[in-house]
């Protein structure tokens, strides 16, 4: 599939093995300020308006009403509305219920399509990888260079097969499926390389669940991640305010269909996770391959014989404030967190409201909805109210706590349950000690005020 | 970008792998622009200040051998994470022109080669045994030469490099990548008539609402 992507989007070859790649779709956020900057500065526009689109997401506040802590925070927004209205670029801007993570609009509006080449200024990017599209992450300078030549210059990564067999069981997400992948091939395992999910247990997912899954590509080293497009892909597309209609999803679903990778494709490495095997899962460490079942205690490094490994989980254990050996369970937190491009659509919000309904958060627990209308299809099923009964704190969308840079962030020293992506040191806040769990384990955490095994909260 | 021909230079050795490019330049920083007055101390800032702004003394910039280093020596994974470029404006800022890696995070190697930081990959055990030389002899000098595809160590072995012959190119020439790509503008333009022709439906219209 990543081959077949591939070729139909090379406009040529280059010297070394690289290649000019075109790209059909190509999504603006607040940090993408300084490269319309440069781009202005050099006296170009951007070649393509209509294949851009932007939203503002990482520096908006979710906060409704809260003062902006910083001006310079309120300017990154601004900057943004400037450059897209200048460009004649399609934005979802404040007051615009389509607003919200750019990894959720892209999806929620039919703006990802199957088999189209995405970039955006964000490691996340991969997300969109779960409609079968070749998506990335790219930083600022190539963020310039697509806006002024719409394409890229790019080296062909390997590929990666990942197969989950067997059927999840109860309690476990999606979230828990790809932590479970980074544990075992390593925060660095898929440097180099495209990923493609396959087996049963990814072929049974909706698509939320696998828009999670292809988030985290990237905390496996990996800047692209996909699964081949199906009856539940093209279901689930049919009739979003951007994707194609009448003759042209016909003729877009000829290409679709054809896109799944052939039953002898080659590829570079293969790996296989047993999905029943997998359980809720938490991190303990600064890493995402810090990750173990709930059910598990914290690492012990002086069992550790590789030094660098041992001295690599002493200093997370230092900055995490655990003791070795501790049950996972026995672990207090101080917040928690629901939300982020990994985990704020409307299934993740529901198995968080699911677990919250009734009972009563014993911790501040903040739950951002991924976009406007994911917000307003939650309030549609009662589940702010849910929430809001349960003493969880309900706000705009937006990436909140995930990002560290909108001035939402934890204190130093504080543990956080999070569903978002990362729990590398200080990304939630400097000093803040992060657990990346699933949006229902982090509801269980918000419940009880430590980590907890969702499935004994029956 | 500044060109990247050879350089003779302190370096300095980070041996935990997977080091994130939030520890890098920590989020709070990214609205700051590129250059601006103090750009230089965002680099690896939470670590390498404590909460008052002073020195941590035990971090490896701040110690008197290697704090001039050029050239860093790291463990597998390097500047993972998030796509912010900004970390390695900040890495240019301090004055770092080269990064030594059994492997470096995707996107933060593309980064590099936009910045005219050469980023060298080596096995694994050589990269470990430069990283034991600097430890043993801190302050130690390594010479990096791109169009040698050559690192020479402290001990005088040499260790040779592979790089692309497209990206040694712009290195050695210090050349961006826009000017080179618009002269593609005939291959650009016939690609984007027949894909849009095949492709008609990925061109944005506002929906009827």
């Amino acid at each position: 599939m990543f081959d077949k992507i591939w070729a139909r989007h090379v406009v040529a070859e280059g010297p070394g093995g690289q290649s000019l790649l075109y790209v059909d779709r190509h999504l603006l956020h607040e940090g993408s300020a300084a490269a319309f900057e440069r781009l202005a500065r050099a006296g170009r526009r951007v070649r393509r308006p209509d294949l851009c689109v932007a939203t503002a997401d990482h520096y908006v506040l979710t906060s409704p009403g809260a003062p902006v802590p910083d001006e310079e925070i309120g300017r990154m927004v601004d900057s943004l509305t400037a450059h897209t209205g200048g460009q004649g670029i399609l934005y979802f801007g404040r007051g615009d219920a389509r607003r919200g993570i750019v990894h959720v609009i892209g999806p929620e509006q039919g703006l990802t399509l199957p088999g189209m080449l995405l970039v955006c200024g964000d490691s996340h990017t991969a997300t969109h990888g779960a409609l079968g599209a070749l998506a990335f992450g790219i930083g600022s300078t190539e963020v310039e260079h697509v806006m002024a030549t719409q394409a890229l210059w790019q080296r062909k990564p390997r590929t990666m097969r990942i197969t989950v067999d067997g059927r999840l069981g109860p309690g476990v997400a999606a979230k828990d499926v790809i932590l479970a992948i980074i544990a075992a091939i390593g925060a660095g395992g898929g440097v180099g390389h495209a990923l493609e999910y396959a087996g049963a247990a990814i072929r049974a997912m909706s698509m939320a669940e696998r828009m999670t899954v292809c988030n985290m590509s990237i905390e496996a080293g990996a800047r692209a991640g996909m699964v081949a497009p199906d009856d539940t892909t093209f279901a689930w597309l049919e009739g979003r305010p951007f994707a194609p209609t009448g003759e042209a999803w016909a003729k877009a679903m000829a290409y679709w269909t054809s896109l799944p990778s052939d039953p002898d494709a080659a590829f570079a490495r293969e790996v296989r996770l047993d999905g029943a095997e997998i359980a809720p899962t938490v991190t303990w460490g600064t890493s995402p391959q810090d990750a173990l079942p709930i059910t598990g205690r914290v690492p012990d490094p002086s069992a550790i014989g590789d030094t660098t490994r041992r001295q690599s989980v002493e200093r997370a254990l230092g900055y995490m404030g655990l003791t070795p050996g501790m049950p996972l369970t026995d672990v207090t937190v101080n917040r928690v967190f629901i939300g982020s491009c990994t985990n704020s659509r409307l299934e993740d919000l529901r198995a968080a409201a699911a677990v919250a309904k009734g009972r009563r958060a014993v911790v501040p627990a903040w739950v951002v909805p991924g976009s406007g209308l994911v917000k307003q299809a939650a309030e549609a099923e009662g589940l702010d109210r849910v929430f809001v009964e349960a003493g969880f704190e309900w706000r705009e969308a937006g990436c909140s706590m995930c990002v560290g840079m909108n001035g939402e962030t934890a204190r130093e020293g504080e543990r956080v349950a999070s569903t978002s992506n990362r729990n590398f040191e200080g990304r939630q806040g400097k000093g803040a000690r992060t657990h990346l769990v699933s949006p229902a384990m982090a509801a269980a955490a918000a419940v009880t005020g430590r980590l907890t095994d969702v499935r004994t909260l029956a | 970008m500044q060109p990247f021909t050879r350089l003779t230079a302190v370096a300095a050795p980070i041996d935990l792998p997977n080091v994130d490019t939030d520890r890098v330049i920590p989020a709070r920083f990214l609205r700051k622009p590129q250059g601006s007055a103090g750009y230089d101390r965002f680099l690896f800032h939470d670590v390498r200040f404590d909460a008052a702004g002073a020195e941590r003394p035990e971090f490896v910039l701040n110690q008197p051998a290697t704090r001039e280093a050029k050239i860093l020596v790291t463990a597998e994974n390097f500047g993972c994470g998030s796509s912010r470029e900004a970390a390695v404006w900040a890495l240019l800022a301090y004055g770092i022109r080269a990064v030594i890696a059994p492997s470096l995070g995707d996107i933060f190697h593309q980064n590099c080669l936009k910045n005219g930081v050469l980023p060298v990959i080596l096995p694994a055990a050589t990269a470990a045994a430069l990283r034991q030389q600097l430890h043993a002899r801190p302050g130690a000098t390594l010479t990096v030469d791109l169009e040698a595809q050559a690192v020479t160590a402290p001990d005088g072995a040499v260790h040779r490099f592979e790089i692309d012959a497209f990206s040694k190119q712009k290195l050695l020439a210090g050349q961006d990548d826009i000017a080179l790509t618009l002269g593609y503008e005939s291959q650009l333009r016939e690609f984007e008539a027949r894909h849009r022709a095949e492709m008609p439906w990925l061109v944005v219209t506002p929906p009827a609402r």
